[in-house]
């Protein structure tokens, strides 16, 4: 397939069956390979959705400086798109994310500002916000309450997943800024009925949760909890474990995000086989495992990658 | 006759520091009434009188009791209850 430029070839990625891992020919799982995007990941889209927005609507122009807090993959895509278009990109992110993340944030030329390990990523929206008011000249996305992270897989995620899958029943997804799966959600509940939007969140462990008081708690303003069926919360073991399950039986090489959707895609596929109903299930893999390789937690136990991942932002 | 319930590093000061603590009843409410008996202010922490506060995530065998029943939500013996902060992902 031959695209203008690389940013042209974001999306259309593939939606490829799980044969050994559906529990039978009525109960179907499918994958969506979001790691096969030009960073290698699904944030892609709402970097790119995002930056383009801006710019129509006047609040981006050139020589400007994009600030952004993320984990990891938001920045590492907002940092292709920005070194394309002519942007400096500023990017908050906690100190307990994988080298690699780091690595590559600073190859496509952004500067990273870091946020203490304890709080996670509220950590880091906390100490953007604060850069954004020291700067009022940047620009700061923000993915957690951008319109167009959502719109970018309502326009994009959600129409490419129906055209493949027209028998789609349910759709499994990470809840991270919950941008994917309000949009994708959104976009099949308005065209396949009963459609179940499930959601994965990543359980980490107790240092990020290492808040001072409650009401430093997050919920990103682009929730919204009618849109989703349910939502589960999978710890790094399950995670682990499933990732594990996806290399040994389909040759699939996952992120631990990843992981933790298929951990509830697997658990839907076999409460639908067990009730006898059929059913066609669609989950997002988020990114590809290159980045966590330094975690250790591909080899070994799961005792040693349950531990290796402690303390980890590991989704 | 238990269920046992994850209590998070911040709210720790009122189970004594136990991560883990063990409580009854046959509602998500009647657990939380029957610790707050011994775990005196922990209630107040988590629900006030529209629900579960925004900030606060409970699990019941980790699904996410708001697309269950809410605080309505049936428990029983063997159960494993987690409380979370909200935090952000991304």
């Amino acid at each position: 397939m031959r695209y203008d430029s690389l940013l042209d070839s974001v999306g259309r990625t593939p939606l490829v069956g799980l044969p050994r891992l559906s529990p039978s020919p009525d109960v179907r799982l499918w994958a969506k390979l979001e790691d096969r995007n030009p960073t290698g990941s699904v944030k892609d889209r709402p970097a790119l959705f995002m930056v383009e927005e801006a710019e129509k609507s006047g609040r981006l122009r050139p020589g400007c400086t994009i600030l952004e807090p993320t984990s990891g993959n938001t920045g590492i895509s907002l940092a292709m798109v920005a070194r394309l278009r002519g942007y400096r990109l500023v990017c908050v992110m906690p100190s307990n994310t994988s080298v690699e993340r780091r690595q590559l944030l600073e190859m496509w030329g952004a500067e990273i500002v870091s946020s203490p390990a304890e709080g996670g990523s509220n950590e880091a929206v906390r100490r953007a916000k604060e850069l954004a008011e020291e700067h009022p000249d940047w620009v700061m996305l923000y993915q957690y309450g951008n319109p167009a992270n959502a719109e970018s897989h309502y326009a994009t995620t959600g129409p490419e997943i129906l055209e493949d899958l027209p028998s789609i029943t349910h759709f499994v997804a990470g809840l991270g800024t919950t941008g994917t799966l309000m949009g994708v959600g959104r976009f099949l509940r308005e065209h396949v009925s009963d459609v179940e939007i499930v959601a994965a969140e990543p359980r980490y462990g107790e240092l990020v949760y290492g808040l001072r008081n409650l009401d430093e708690g997050f919920v990103p303003e682009l929730y919204d909890e009618s849109v989703l069926t349910s939502r589960y919360s999978v710890g790094p073991r399950d995670a682990v474990r499933r990732v594990r399950e996806l290399l040994d039986n389909e040759g699939l090489f996952a992120g631990f995000s990843t992981g933790a959707i298929a951990h509830a895609a697997l658990g839907i596929a076999a409460r639908a086989h067990q009730e006898g109903r059929r059913a066609d299930i669609a989950f997002i893999v988020c990114d590809a495992g290159w980045k966590y390789l330094s975690t250790g937690a591909y080899a070994g136990t799961l005792d040693e990658a349950e531990s290796n991942l402690d303390g980890q932002l590991w989704a | 006759m238990s269920i046992e319930v994850r209590i998070p590093t911040i709210l720790r000061t009122y189970t004594a520091g136990e991560k883990t603590v063990v409580g009854s009843g046959a509602t998500l409410t009647e657990l939380l009434d029957d610790l707050e008996a011994r775990h005196g202010g922990l209630r107040d922490r988590l629900v006030d009188e529209k629900g579960l506060r925004r900030f606060v995530n409970v699990y019941l065998n980790d699904e996410d009791v708001r697309f269950l029943g809410g605080l309505e939500t049936s428990v029983k013996d063997g159960d494993h209850v987690t409380v979370l902060p909200a935090v952000a992902g991304g």
